[in-house]
């Protein structure tokens, strides 16, 4: 997708994905397939426990702090922030999720958790059904409003309305998935307590 | 940076793809669920059959509805597509990785299996119908400032 880099004297570049962070997203990648591969507790630990606690703090910030804050600034400032903020999400965030839950899957194999019968496996059970809906939110409607609102800052004359609709979009889903992080954090530290 | 705040927006006249996809994702995601809340225990195969299914023919129906579309933006469409595809196949091998290194077998990874193949399909046309709804029809870039 380096062929969509785009530049204007009066607007920020605006590149859909930035290159530049792929090698870094592809370290991280192999890093995660040795870890499943040597399936030993500490690599997927730490790529569960990094990754899952980077996800849930940017969650939680973006949409309980930042969501907020973008909502009630102009559109046209709006647009300026996600030019260089939404671009770096793009490779950010299916990153993180990837490696949160492909070790984590992995981890709950390695301890026994998935063995875990009822009551006790419905701690797991909230977690996948919290996981799966933050997935549908965010795989969806915020990522496709992410990627619509970058293409359409790249036209010659961007459409406010449709950048705000979008905007707007992404600000409440970023919201939602920030709270039902908070019901992450629970049942991540009730697992843990086990 | 925002040139105009009128919008020529087509959105209202085209068909509910992108609704369509996320419940087909929906789907899918059930079917995930149902699989892990169930172990150690036999994955209950005909609920997740008929889940898989269910999500292949509304993915389909999107298909169609997209196939009987001709004022549409079709060569950004296939490029969001394309590289939408690109980029979940790599998340896609690390899960099927993922099965096959756990010794997961016979019917149940059949299904898994496929169900990766319908998001295989249904993620990149949700992303390129989101993007291309709001382009205007013709070249990838006649939207861009390139010129």
């Amino acid at each position: 997708m380096a062929d969509l880099l785009v530049t204007a004297p009066s607007r920020p570049k605006i590149q859909i994905v930035p290159v530049r962070g792929l090698p870094i997203v592809a370290v991280v990648l192999a890093g995660l397939v040795a870890t499943i591969a040597s399936n030993k507790l500490w690599p997927l630990e730490f790529y569960h426990v990094v990754g899952g606690g980077m996800w849930t703090a940017l969650d939680l910030f973006l949409g309980l702090v930042i969501g907020p804050i973008l909502a009630k600034m102009p559109v046209a400032a709006r647009a300026e922030f996600s030019a260089r903020f939404m671009p770096k999400m793009l490779i950010i965030m299916p990153t993180l999720v990837t490696m949160t839950l492909a070790s984590g899957w992995q981890l709950a194999r390695l301890v026994g958790n998935l063995e875990i019968g009822y009551p006790k496996h419905w701690w797991l059970t909230a977690s996948f059904i919290v996981v799966g809906v933050m997935a549908v939110i965010a795989i969806g409607v915020l990522e496709p409003a992410n990627i619509a609102v970058l293409f359409e800052m790249r036209k010659p004359e961007p459409d406010g309305e449709v950048i705000a609709k979008l905007m707007r979009r992404f600000v409440y889903t970023a919201g939602i998935t920030g709270v039902m992080q908070i019901a992450t954090l629970v049942i991540m530290t009730r697992l843990a307590s086990w | 940076m925002v040139s105009r705040l009128v919008s020529a927006n087509r959105a209202g006249k085209l068909p509910p793809v992108a609704e369509i996809a996320v419940a087909a994702m929906a789907l899918i995601v059930i079917g995930g669920i149902t699989l892990a809340s169930r172990l150690p225990h036999p994955a209950p195969l005909p609920v997740l059959v008929a889940l898989l299914a269910a999500a292949a023919v509304l993915v389909l129906l999107d298909v169609v509805l997209l196939a009987r579309l001709r004022d549409f933006a079709w060569p950004l469409f296939f490029q969001v597509a394309k590289w939408t595809l690109l980029a979940y196949a790599v998340m896609y091998g690390i899960l099927e990785f993922t099965f096959v290194y756990d010794h997961v077998t016979g019917s149940t990874l059949a299904v898994l299996t496929l169900m990766l193949v319908v998001f295989a399909v249904d993620i990149p046309v949700l992303f390129g119908f989101s993007v291309a709804r709001y382009a205007t029809p013709g070249p990838a870039k006649a939207d861009s400032q390139a010129s």
